[in-house]
């Protein structure tokens, strides 16, 4: 250890060091060139590269509140739903333009983000996990009622997608959906990135990591968390809306919990509250229940289960907690 | 203008029927050096819970300067100048020892709210930060997380928290627990170097520092105020020597 007492020549060193943590990195752009690379060499599979797009864009959203603000849910998919119907139910009324879709979805996820998370934000732990569930279930039972409008557990029929910009067709290949995604996840992962960047970002951290420290040096927390959950809800309405424009289907189990649960475990293969968990965990999680699903889906959950305990035990903080424990060893 | 930084009128706290403080007058003059000590579950930090809003009082008020702020939430509190640090170390763990700075100065200056400009741009606050930093030896570990420090280091960095806010009001939950004897005299020092303005309040188990810092004190025995007066007062009280100086001696 260096000497404490002296102030050390390295001051402006250290500032500079702290200061410029937010500058890009070269390691950032490997999603974007393995994504572009994927488009070419893997052609056959663009469909599913959009749907992991849109579902990287999802993690990333659960990443904000969980990862860096430490609010637990499982019942995120309700923004993911609610952003999948409106934009479904819009474009079967004729209004299909996809941004206008995406727009809408952003704006109804981010309401019922706003309304929910200032009921059950007061609330933390497993009573915060069990009122986010709830609401999710709500949400769910009340698309199931309003059968006229969703069309029920026949899922939403008659979606109608027009042209990205007026020009660009979502075709049978997925190409369109691929670069569309693609294009989507990024202006997502720009807001993201500026945002957890930010000295509010930065204040998220404190409140996940000590909250009663946060209120002692006087943050408005409550505010501060109801904030970044709107945020997070509109971002995973985004997300829904992306799918349900990519594939052309949107029913019941967009807003059902099983799919906040495979979200939660996405984030924790890739590592919480590092920005890029999500971008290691949901294609992980994606390819391999494509792959594994030829197999025997029944045996999926098993794998996953058996998996997640091997995460926990050996690999804290997921694949991004690996590499960073490699990074320190390396630097000792 | 009362010359009163603090004061509180019949505060009283009861969990249940456990009353952890019972009818508390307390005045905190400006620029005190005041000392409130207490055997081992006496209601100290308690009464800092109740000062910092932390716990809604049973009954009585509590008044910041001339200003009611018995109900006033804990953060604004906070930016009215009352500020608090923890007995024990209640610090962003995770986070580099400038960052727990950095943070705590960025709510201050109310920019925490900023959404859209990096945190690094504001270099200014950074700088703060550090400077805080030096003077409690705590520079060369400025990037390092704060759960990798020695608990007597985490101890400094409390303090350095509770600085970056420029009290007016400031309360010390027992700042020397836990810092080795050879760097409580950092911690000493920098309590005596407190600027004259600032009222001290601070709770303590070691008399010498109690001694050598306060101008007075205040004696809590089960949430209850036994006595309060310098520290020759007290020194010379009997009450005091039975129930509490008579009992350190056996711990
Ligand atoms: N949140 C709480 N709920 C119930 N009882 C509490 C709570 N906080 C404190 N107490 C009780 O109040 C009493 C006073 O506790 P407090 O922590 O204020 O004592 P203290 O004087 O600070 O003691 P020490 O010198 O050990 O720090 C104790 O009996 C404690 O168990
Ligand atoms: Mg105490």
């Amino acid at each position: 250890m260096s000497d404490a007492t002296s102030p050390g020549p390295d001051r402006k060193a250290q500032i500079d060091a702290f200061a410029r943590r937010h500058r890009f990195k070269w390691w950032e752009a490997l999603p974007w060139l393995l994504a572009i690379g994927a488009f070419f060499i893997f052609e056959p599979y663009r469909a599913l590269g959009a749907q992991i797009f849109a579902t990287v864009l999802f993690a990333l959203s659960l990443d904000l509140i969980m990862g860096y603000a430490g609010i637990l849910t499982l019942g995120h998919s309700a923004f993911f739903g609610v952003g999948a119907y409106v934009c479904g139910v819009l474009s079967v009324h004729g209004m299909g333009d996809p941004l206008l879709g995406l727009l809408a979805a952003a704006l109804g996820a981010a309401l019922v983000g706003f309304a929910s998370g200032a009921i059950v934000l007061r609330t933390s732990g497993l009573t915060l996990l069990m009122q986010t569930l709830v609401v999710a279930a709500l949400l769910q039972e009340l698309a199931n009622k309003a059968h006229s409008i969703t069309g029920g557990s026949d899922g939403l029929l008659g979606m109608k997608i027009t042209p990205v910009l007026g020009v660009f067709r979502f075709d049978l290949f997925g190409t369109t959906a691929y670069v569309y995604s693609l294009a989507v996840l990024f202006i997502g992962w720009l807001v993201a990135r500026n945002i957890v960047e930010s000295p509010f970002g930065r204040s998220l951290t404190g409140i996940r990591e000590n909250v009663n420290r946060m209120h002692a040096i006087g943050a408005p927390v409550d505010r501060r968390k109801l904030i970044v959950y709107t945020i997070s809800a509109a971002m995973a309405g985004v997300a829904g809306a992306l799918i349900a424009q990519t594939t052309s289907l949107v029913g019941l189990d967009s807003l059902g919990i099983e799919r906040s649960g495979d979200l939660l475990i996405m984030l924790i293969i890739g590592g919480p509250g590092k920005l890029y968990g999500a971008f290691i965990g949901a294609p992980l999680y994606m390819i391999a229940r494509d792959r594994f699903s030829e197999i025997n889906p029944v045996y999926w959950y098993f794998w996953i289960g058996l998996f997640m305990v091997f995460i926990v035990v050996f690999a804290r903080g997921g694949v991004l907690g690996m590499i960073e424990r490699w990074r320190e060893r390396g630097r000792r | 203008m009362s010359g009163l930084a603090l004061e509180t009128r019949a505060l009283s706290k009861a969990f249940g029927a456990l009353a952890v403080s019972q009818d508390i007058n307390f005045k905190l003059e400006a620029g005190a050096r005041h000392a409130l000590i207490g055997p081992n579950g006496a209601g100290k930090t308690t009464f800092v819970n109740l000062v910092t809003g932390v716990f809604a009082p049973t009954s009585g008020r509590i008044f910041l300067g001339d200003e009611d702020v018995t109900t006033m939430p804990q953060a604004r509190r906070v930016k009215r100048g009352l500020v608090r640090t923890f007995q024990i170390s209640a610090l962003f763990r995770k986070l580099t020892v400038l960052e727990n700075v950095t943070l705590t100065i960025s709510e201050r200056e109310g920019v925490a709210n900023d959404l859209f400009r990096p945190a690094g741009a504001r270099r200014a606050l950074i700088e703060e930060a550090y400077s805080l930093l030096e003077p409690l030896g705590l520079a060369a570990e400025a990037l390092r997380p704060v759960s990798e420090l020695a608990y007597g280091r985490q101890r400094m960095v409390e303090i350095a928290m509770a600085l970056a806010l420029k009290p007016k009001v400031l309360l010390l939950d027992e700042p020397a627990a836990g810092v080795p004897t050879t760097e409580s005299a950092t911690l000493v020092d920098m309590i005596e170097k407190l600027p004259k303005d600032i009222a001290v309040l601070f709770i303590e188990h070691d008399m010498e520092l109690v001694f050598r810092v306060a101008k007075r004190i205040t004696v809590l025995v089960q949430g209850a105020v036994l006595v309060e007066g310098t520290p020759a007062q007290i020194a010379g009280d009997p009450r005091v020597r039975e129930v509490y100086l008579g009992e350190r001696k056996h711990t």
